[in-house]
This record gives structure tokens, sequence and C-alpha cells, in this order.
């Protein structure tokens, strides 16, 4: 209905391809589409046929009429013919439905399937050029467009077109006068019809473009409620608001009245074929040149007729944007992968020892713009290392190299002697856990967000690790302890999500530990709660400590320090201190005061 | 809903009568066209003379009924556009006034974005069932009792047919309601697992991978996955059932109509009752009066088509309905909100009154739908000039502190003094103008640094000087006039354009631009770097000596030249006093000290 498609229509690049890999999705024959598309014409056919014979009832009744004994037992004949072509025309449809609804949501089913599985495929530095809201809305809004509006449309523009074609052939072959005048009319008032959508698509754009700028002011001003009220600017802000408010009302009145105008119009429309097809049929019938049930048939066909070309447009419309909406799901499936590692089956050793060896790295998309220029440390089996350094000097993307989120582009690193890329992503991160900022938590019990993923984890394993890591006070007392659903919703602080994040890693027990700012979200009194839990799980593992606050690193074995991708200073606390360069800057800078 | 169509105003509310009048019109001209058609069929049929003009006669005057339906129901259309847009117009208006008196805790219980969707799609949702109630949902009632009455008039077995289709409709599109309606719901929360269950798979991207887990995650999308396709599926199927049903009932009710009528006419005969009651005379008599009802057949099957259409309207209605309920329903509960923070009157300025002086009296604080108190018999008080800063750890109050001075919350117990006088009686513009809060989280608009800087009271008058001395303060100068166009730079949506370190220096600025008696940092500077940090309150220090002080913070190094400290543990002050003083005698406030600083430091 026009009112509820007030968007504009976005194109799709290559129209047949999108249709054609989506359908592929449907069946892998192209049998039951061809079931379907057959099911829609016959249904559609058996319709057409019906106005027709109903003709020849009105021709038997005034035969009755005139000669005074009418021949119920023809009409009834007649009757039972159609209403038998209409059960089947009825039947063929749903049908068509029952395998549609299969259809559709087994493409929608499988498309789900294959983007949330391509998340974990992809190679980290999709996400970092991509947004996550992005994806997201490609898994549901795009994969829902696609499936609710792509096949529907196709089996509805096909009997649309039979309908179509169907008539007009029907009406040739009754009475081509009429069907002159059928036609001459209806295209006239869809001429109508076509200029008034030509203009009312300005008015829609109009529409979208005021109320998205009034949508975007809202969202600022409700974010920033507080700031409004502590700035006095209620009402500079409604003053603005009011401005926006009436450009919506003025975009909404046009756009609204012109859709509005679509029914009355076609309803108009449908009127002035009836009356054409009355005018002409009745004085044909007058002059004695058609029977009576020619008026009639035709009065049904002309009613018939002018449908499917509405239909057919407004659903080569929604067509488009599924095809445009199914480019962009087969746009992220084809995305490049990570490499398929599945012959490399070596394990590691297990020890803990790190080389990095002239490592250097630059985004892929960025070549030319390298992050880490010539990285090299030795790293022995149990020390704490720790990264620090400003924002951007590449703390993070050392730890993602060393966990092959991303791929060196120049020297080695090193496991054990043994160079990372010889070994598979999952045999490396079996040699890690991680601890990070992002405290990640899930919708699921408590003991599924700490024994994530992990099998044979007993009871008393989450005990004794809850308890070491502080967190058994907090796990006792949920309404049902380990089995209590942490929601987004629950009462859970930040300390002790880190903590549960901690209590996870722990859980893991891998031989090695990255802590990448893990504490920097809670303060510095939690932070020695949690700190004794890190200090328990880091004892006897190599780990890597990224961390801005510097108190949290003061006892690590080395210290790198990093700035622009170099390591520009290496040591102890003291030893750096002792140097007085970077290291001791930045240090020093925490407890200078005004 | 019906709560919500009282913000239409009366000029609406009477416009609306009359597009009820009109609709009336055009169903009247609907129903009277076929019937002149009726009359020549008849005529026809009898095969009556000179029939040629009156058969143009009656096209042209079914031309007219059909042009007067069309410019009837444009006009309809024309008023519900405006009704419609009025009404969205005003319940964002009053939406948007409602929110804006909004203090933080109904903004809190209500969340931004949930209020924003009530602001924006629940609106328009309304809207669209107001344009189209006020042309579908009036007309289709009209049309079908008006129709239907028409057929009793002539035929009574004919009308049951109508009925009868009407009714078979109505079941089919009731029992598949039923089935599909609540499933509708359902469908909506297995959508939403299946976005969270990607969203947690997307914003965990580094764990899931860290922990080889992606099957873990794939299992569990399969199955909200599956869940989600068998709901669907079902949904899909019984709304199958519609299209061909509706479709049949349709293409049968002409084909029974007219078999139906041949019966009846079949049964006229001489003596019987012809359909207007008369007795049939003869056989000119019998053959005149089955000519009319021929011809009342043919007005008959438009009217059955008539009908059935505006049922199928009217469905259209019931499926868009219950969505815009619940949107009213949301509507109302903002609208009907109380306001937890009003502004007081009672404020009358005395030239003797202290300036830049804030005092806490016994002040505690429990939030809405909480018994416990969450700040406790919080008592201070600091001078024109002052620093105070407060610290402690994260859920201490420190913030709620913050905002039980600048009335973001009210104190539930106790009073709260800004110049000797109760903050509950400022109106707001004399209280702000007082003081300045600058939000841990920095909020900038779309709109140039330079607006954003004098961003608020247009009466206050923020001149150019001010602004630049502002950014100096702020150390904020320097990246201003890097940026293309320096003042004039385009801020983005959310300051999304500048770094987190300058959107909080950007926010100071703005704050100290007013010149407030009194400053409020709510861990401000936890953003900047330390030197920046340093440099800031160096610059504060030395320019703003007659203001005021309030500083949250987290380090030691911030605060610990303040001239006084207060150290909160679990909404309560458990210590007051210089850095060294509490060094000695407070021991939480030793603890924080000693996490972040050596023995070596501690004693410098």
């Amino acid at each position: 209905m026009p009112p509820m498609m007030n968007r504009i229509p976005e194109k799709p690049k290559n129209f047949k391809k999108a249709v054609r890999e989506t359908l592929s999705y449907a069946s892998k024959t192209p049998a039951p589409i061809i079931i379907v598309l057959c099911l829609a014409i016959f249904s559609t056919i058996f319709m057409i046929v019906g106005p027709k014979q109903i003709g020849k009832i009105s021709n038997l009744i005034l035969e009755g009429i005139q000669s005074g004994t009418m021949d119920m037992a023809a009409i009834r004949n007649v009757v039972l013919f159609i209403g038998g072509l209409y059960v089947f025309s009825a039947i063929a449809g749903l049908v068509q439905g029952l395998i549609m609804a299969n259809m559709t949501q087994n493409i929608a089913k499988t498309l789900r399937s294959k983007i949330n599985a391509k998340i974990s495929r992809l190679p980290l530095k999709y996400f970092a050029t991509h947004a996550y809201g992005d994806v997201l809305s490609r898994a549901t809004n795009d994969v829902d467009l696609v499936s609710s509006s792509l096949a529907n449309s196709l089996t509805s523009i096909v009997s649309a077109a039979a309908q179509f074609f169907g008539c007009l052939f029907m009406m040739i072959i009754t009475n081509w006068i009429l069907a002159g005048t059928s036609v001459a009319s209806t295209m006239l008032g869809l001429l109508f019809m076509v200029l008034v959508v030509k203009r009312s698509q300005r008015y829609f754009k109009m529409r979208q473009v005021s109320l998205g700028q009034l949508n975007g002011y809202i969202e600022e001003m409700y974010n920033g409620h507080d700031v409004i009220r502590i700035s006095n600017a209620e009402d500079s802000v409604k003053e603005r608001f009011v401005k926006l408010n009436d450009a919506v009302r003025t975009a909404n009145f046009n756009s609204q009245f012109l859709s509005g105008l679509m029914p009355p119009v076609m309803n108009f429309v449908g009127n002035l074929g009836h009356v054409a097809v009355y005018v002409v049929g009745a004085l044909l019938f007058y002059n004695g040149w058609i029977d009576i049930g020619v008026i009639t048939s035709f009065l049904i066909y002309v009613r018939l007729f002018e449908g499917p070309l509405r239909q057919i447009s407004q659903n080569v419309t929604n067509l488009q944007s599924a095809a445009a909406a199914s480019e962009r799901v087969f746009a992220f499936l084809d995305e490049e992968e990570l490499t398929d590692e599945s012959e490399k089956t070596d394990t590691l050793p297990g020890i803990g020892a790190v080389e990095f060896d002239h490592v250097k790295f630059a985004y892929p998309d960025k070549p030319e713009k390298e992050v880490i220029h010539d990285f090299s440390a030795t790293v022995k089996a149990g020390q704490k290392i720790a990264i620090v350094g400003p924002t951007g000097a590449g703390k993070t993307t050392i730890v993602n190299l060393l966990m092959r989120f991303h791929e060196v582009t120049g020297g080695q690193i090193r496991i054990d002697g043994i160079p990372i890329t010889d070994v598979s992503r999952e045999e490396i991160h079996r040699q890690f856990g991680m601890v990070l900022q992002d405290t990640w938590m899930f919708e699921g019990t408590l003991r599924e967000n700490l024994v994530y993923n992990m099998e044979g984890v007993t009871d008393d394993d989450l005990v004794k690790v809850c308890k070491a890591c502080g967190l058994y006070h907090f796990a006792e007392t949920l309404p049902e302890k380990f089995d209590t659903v942490l929601t987004s919703n629950s009462d859970i602080s930040v300390g002790q999500k880190q903590l549960l994040t901690i209590a996870r890693a722990m859980i893991q027990n891998n031989p090695m530990l990255i802590l990448d700012e893990a504490t920097s979200s809670i303060d510095t009194r939690t932070e020695m709660l949690v700190q004794r839990a890190m200090d328990n799980l880091m004892a006897n593992r190599t780990s890597f400590v990224i961390a801005h606050r510097l108190s949290t690193i003061r006892n690590a074995d080395l210290i790198l320090v990093m700035q622009k991708g170099d390591i520009v200073e290496q040591g102890t606390h003291d030893s750096l201190m002792a140097l007085g360069g970077a290291y001791a800057d930045l240090y020093n800078s925490q407890f200078e005061t005004a | 809903m019906i709560k919500i169509l009282k913000q239409l105003s009366p000029r609406d509310r009477l416009i609306s009568l009359v597009c009820l009048i009109f609709v009336a019109g055009q169903v009247w001209l609907d129903i009277e066209m076929p019937d002149f058609m009726g009359d020549v069929v008849s005529k026809l049929a009898a095969s009556d003379k000179n029939l040629t003009g009156e058969i143009l006669v009656s096209g042209l005057k079914m031309l007219a009924c059909a042009a007067g339906s069309v410019a009837l129901s444009i006009t309809v259309g024309y008023l519900a556009a405006r009704i419609a847009a009025n009404f969205s117009y005003t319940v964002r208006a009053s939406l948007f006034n409602k929110i804006s008196d909004f203090g933080t805790t109904e903004m809190k219980h209500f969340s931004p974005a949930s209020l924003i969707t009530r602001t924006t799609n629940d609106i328009t949702q309304i809207q669209m069932v107001i344009s189209m109630g006020l042309q579908v949902m009036i007309k289709a009632p009209i049309t079908a009792v008006w129709a239907v009455v028409r057929i009793l008039g002539k035929s009574t077995s004919l009308s049951i047919v109508v009925a009868c289709a009407v009714a078979v409709l109505a079941i089919t599109i009731t029992t598949v309601m039923r089935f599909v309606i609540p499933k509708f719901r359902i469908i909506q929360r297995q959508v939403d697992d299946v976005n969270r269950v990607i969203d947690e798979s997307l914003n965990g991207l580094k764990v899931v991978r860290a922990f080889n887990a992606d099957e873990y995650q794939q299992n569990k999308f399969e199955r909200v996955n599956l869940n989600l396709t068998a709901t669907n599926l079902f949904t899909m199927r019984a709304m199958a059932f519609m299209g061909p049903i509706i479709g049949l009932v349709m293409s049968s009710i002409q084909l029974v109509l007219q078999f139906v009528g041949a019966i009846i006419i079949n049964g006229f005969h001489i003596g019987g009752a012809a359909t207007d009651g008369h007795i049939i005379e003869n056989a000119v008599d019998l053959m005149r009066s089955r000519s009319v009802f021929f011809g009342d057949l043919t007005v008959f099957g438009s009217y059955a088509m008539m009908v059935v259409m505006s049922f199928m309207m009217l469905t259209m209605i019931f499926m868009i309905l219950p969505r815009a309920q619940v949107s009213a329903k949301r509507i109302s509960e903002v609208l009907e909100e109380p306001i937890s923070v009003t502004e007081g009157h009672e404020y009358v300025e005395n030239p003797a009154d202290p300036k830049g002086t804030l005092e806490f009296k016994n002040v505690s604080f429990h939030f809405t739908g909480s018994d416990e108190n969450f700040m406790k018999n919080l008592s201070f008080k600091v001078t024109q000039g002052q620093t105070l800063a407060i610290i402690g750890s994260t859920g201490s109050g420190k913030s709620t502190l913050l905002n039980l001075a600048t009335r973001l919350y009210d104190a539930t117990e106790g009073e709260v003094l800004i110049d000797g006088h109760n903050v509950k009686e400022y109106p707001f513009n004399i209280l702000y103008k007082k003081i300045g809060l600058i939000p841990q989280k920095a909020t900038l608009f779309a709109d140039s640094i330079r607006d954003n800087i004098t961003f608020g009271d247009r009466h206050a008058q923020v001149s150019e000087d001010d602004v630049l001395e502002a950014l100096g303060i702020a150390q904020a100068t320097d990246f201003v006039m890097k940026k293309d166009g320096g003042l004039d730079f385009a801020v983005s949506q959310g300051g999304s354009n500048i770094s987190g370190g300058q959107k909080q220096r950007l926010a100071i600025a703005r704050a100290i631009a007013k010149k407030p008696e009194i400053l409020l940092f709510d861990d401000s500077f936890s953003a900047l770097d330390f030197k920046t940090d340093r440099l800031l309150r160096k610059e504060i220090a030395e320019k703003l000596t007659d203001t005021t002080c309030l500083i949250v913070a987290s380090r030691i190094g911030t605060i610990k030249n303040a001239d006084r400290i207060l150290v909160l543990a679990d909404g309560e002050i458990v210590g007051n006093g210089t850095h060294r003083e509490l060094l000695q005698s407070c021991s939480v406030y030793r603890e924080i000290a000693q996490s972040q600083l050596t023995e070596a430091e501690l004693e410098a």
C-alpha cells in the first residue's frame, strides 16, 4: 500500500545476478521455483476464465426472462464448472503459498547462518573499517528484506503478468471493441497515476531528509539532556526543535497527502473503466451487436485488468530494494576470508618463550603506512612483560600480531622456537589466556560465562577459581548461584565483570597470558583487589601486560616502551627510571602537581 | 490510544467530523452509481426502445458520481493528511517539551534511546493509523452497512449471500489473526535473540577467537536461528491461507449472486409477489418484474464487491492497529511521568549573600524505588576561590554528590545551599548561571566549535573574547586553531570527528566561558594526558582565582594540592582534610594513595 511504502527504492547493481544468487539458496535445482511459478500461473488462469462463464449465466437468465422459461439445469452446470475452477485456483494458490513459505524461510535461515559463520572467518581488519551495526543490519534487515520481498515479489510479478495478459486475451476474444474501451480507459487512469507518483517522489525524499534532521537533533538533545539543563539552553533548544518539527510537519503533510491520493485515484480509474464498459457495452447490446453476457464479463474483466499493472510496478520496486539488499548480503559473504589452515596440524610444546624478530606491520589497506617498524624482543618462559607507551604507539597491535589476529608483513614471531605461521591459529590461541579492557559477557548463566567453551570443568574447579579471583562471595549471593542467568540488566559492577573475565582466563589455564588494559576501566582501589587475582593468574605464566597506569607494571621483568611503532627503551622499572628517558617522563608526569 | 487522541486540537476534531460527513457522502455516491446502470440494464432486459439517450445520460450521471466521489475522497485525504501531520507535530512537541523538563532520574528510567524511539517511530505509527483511519476505518463500516441495507431492501436471500460471504471473510481473517498475532510478538523477541547473539559475536570478536569458540557461538546461533525460522514459517503458512480464501470468496460471490438471482427470477410467477412486494398480475408484468430484478442483480454484484473490498481494507487497519496501540501507550507513559525536579521561584537576591559558596547540610539521598540511602548524611562547605577535591572508588557516590549540587538529583534529606540559598529555591536560569558542571563524558553537539562553547542561555552573551579566554584556560587553543576554520570548525554528531581528550577540553571551555561562580569537574581530567591535566589545573588556579572548584578525580596526582579533599566510601564522607592530613588519618585515602604511589612518593 502506498502509505506504507514511503521509502525511496534503491537500485541494485546487477539485478539478474542478485536474483539468481538468492534463488540458488532456495533450492539446489530450479524445479521447485518452476513449480511455484507454474502454480501461480495456473491459479491466475483458472480465475480469469471465470468472468466469461459468468457472462454465459447472464445470457441464460436473460433468455429465460425473454422466453419465459429458465434453463436452470444449464445455469447450474455453468455455476458448478466455474465454481470448480475457482476452487482449483484457490488450491493452486494455497499450495504455491505454502511452498513459498518454506522456500523463503529456508533462504532466510541459510543466509543468517552464513552471515554468522562468516563473522568468525573474517580477518579482524575487516571490522576495523566496518561498523558492527552495518554487519548486524545485513544479518537482520537485509536478510528479512531479501527473504520476504524477493521471492514474493517475483511470484507476484509473474501472476500479475499472467493476469494482465490473460485478461487482455480473454477480453479480445470476447469482444474487441469493448477490449479497446477497457484498455483505453485503464491506460488513461494509469497515466494520471504515474504523474502523481512522479511528483510525490520528491516529497518523499523531502520527508525523509527533514525527518532525518529532526531525529538526529532529538537524539543529540536527549543524550545531552544534563548539559542542556546546566547550560540554561532549554529555550534555545526548544526554539530550534520547533523549526525542525515544523519542517517535518510540512513534509509529512505533503507526502501523506500525495500518497493518500493513490487509493481514491485508483478507485476512480476502476470506476472510469466500469462506466466506459457499461456505456459502450449497453450501446452495443442495444444495437444487437453483442449479448448481455459480454457486458457482465467485461464489468469484471475491467476490474481485473486494472490491478496487475499497479501490482507489477509496486513489486518491481520491492524487488529492486530486495535485490539491492541481497547484493549487500552477498558482498559480505564474498569478503575475503582468513586462509584455511586445516592442513597445519603441528602443535606447540607449551613452554611459553616468545621471540619477536624484526617484526614489521602495515595494515593491508594502507601498505605504505607502517605501524610497527622494527620490533624485536626476546621473552623467556614465565616472564612478565609490560608494554607501555602513549595511545597509538602500537601496543595492542603487537598483541594482535602475536595472536595472529593480524599477520606480520615483515620479520617473524616465534613461540617456543616455532614460527607462529607454521601452526594453526587455533593452536596459537590455545597458548594464551586473554583479558581485555572490554569486559565481554553474554546473556547466559554465570557458569556458562565462566566455563566458556571449555570442557570437563567441575564445580570444584569453579569454586576454586572464583575464590582465587575474589568472585566467590558474589557467586554465592546470586539467587541461583552459578546457574543465575546474567543479562545486560543484571546489577554487576565493572569490577565484578573484570574479575569474571579474569576467572574465565584462569579456568582456561593456558600457558601464556595477555592482559590488554585489563584494569583501566576500574578505579585504583578496586584494582588492588583485582590485582591480587591477576597476580595469581600470572604466577608461572609468561604474561604480556599492556597498561597505561604505570603503577600496575612496576614489578614487570621487562618493560618495553613503545613510541610510534618502535621500541624506544626497554628494561626494568628501576633501570628505566635511572635512564631518565621516555619512561621516566611518562612515569613522573603522573605525580607532578600544579 | 483514545487518550493520545485527546492531543488533537479542537479545530482538528471538528475537521475530523467534516471528514466523517464527507466519507458518508462519498459512500452515498459510490452506492448510487451502480443504480443508474441497474435501471438501464432492466430496460435493456425488457427490450425497451429508444434507450440510446438514456444510456448516455446514465453513463454521464455515473461519471459525475465517480468524479464527485473522487473529489470528496481527495478532500478527505487532504484533511486527513493535515490532521495527521498536525497531530504528530503536536504530540512530538509535547513529548519533547515534557522530556526537556525531565530530571536525570526520569531520563535514566526511560533511557535516552527509548525516548528517541518514542519521539520518532512511535509517533509515526500513530500518525499512519490516523490518516488511514480517517479514510478507511470510517469508510469500511459505512459502506458495508449501507450496501447490505440496500440489498436487504431488494432481496432477503441475496443479502444473506452477501452476509455469508462477509462472515466467511471475517471468520477466516480473525482465525488466522488469532493464530498469527501472538506469534508476531514472539517473532519480535526471537529477532532480538538473533540480534543479540550476532552482537555478542561481534563485540566479543577477539575473545571468541582467543578461546577458539567459533563453534560454540555458531551452535548458539543455530538454536536461535532455528527458533525464529520455525515461528516465521508457522505464521507464513497461516498467512498463505488468507490470500486464496479471500480470492475464492471474492470470485464466487459474483457466481453465487447470479445463481441465486436466477433461482429467484425463475421463482417469479403470475399471482406471486415481486421483489418490490406487488403481486404480479400478468405475463407482461412478469417479464417486467423479472427484468427489473435482473438489473438489480448487476447492481448487487457491484455492492458485494464494495463490501468485500472495504472489509479487506479494514483488516489492513487491524494489522497495524496493535502496533499503534503499543506506541500510544509508550507515548502516554512519557507524558504522564511525574517530574522529580522542578525549578523554584522563591529566590530573592540579597546583596549581602556570599558568592561562590556551596554547602551540604546533612544531605542524604536515595534513588527512586530504593529505600536504602545511597548518600548518607553529607555535610561540608566550600567558600569562594577554594578548591575542594573528592576522591573514592567507583560507586562511592562521587558523581552523585555533584549531581546533588547541580539539582540533576534532589537531596531526599537535608539541604544543599548555594550562596546561602537552598538550591530548590532558585529558578533554573539563575542557578545554572552560578554553577558550571563538566560531566565525566563530554557531550558536544553537531555545530561549530564556537556555538558549542557559547551553547546555552542566549541572554548570557558570551563574547568572542570570553570564548578565546576559555579555550586558553582549557588548553584547547592550539588544536582548535589547527582545525579547518578554527572556531567555525563543524563538530559532527556526537563529536565523532574530535578526539576524546579534545572533546573534554572543549566541554571544560564551555563551562568556563559562562564564568560561573562554582565549577564542578566530574572526573573531567581522566581523559586528558598527565601533562595537559597539569597545565589545565595550573591555568585554572592562576586565572580563575575567584572561582570555587569542586574536582572529582581518580588520580591522586590531580588533587594532591587541593585546599581540601573529601574521601567518599559507600556514600559517606570518611575523610575530610588536606593530602597530608588524610595520609595520616584516613585509611581509605591511604589505600588509594598506596595503590598509585610508591613509598618514596608518598613521603615526598
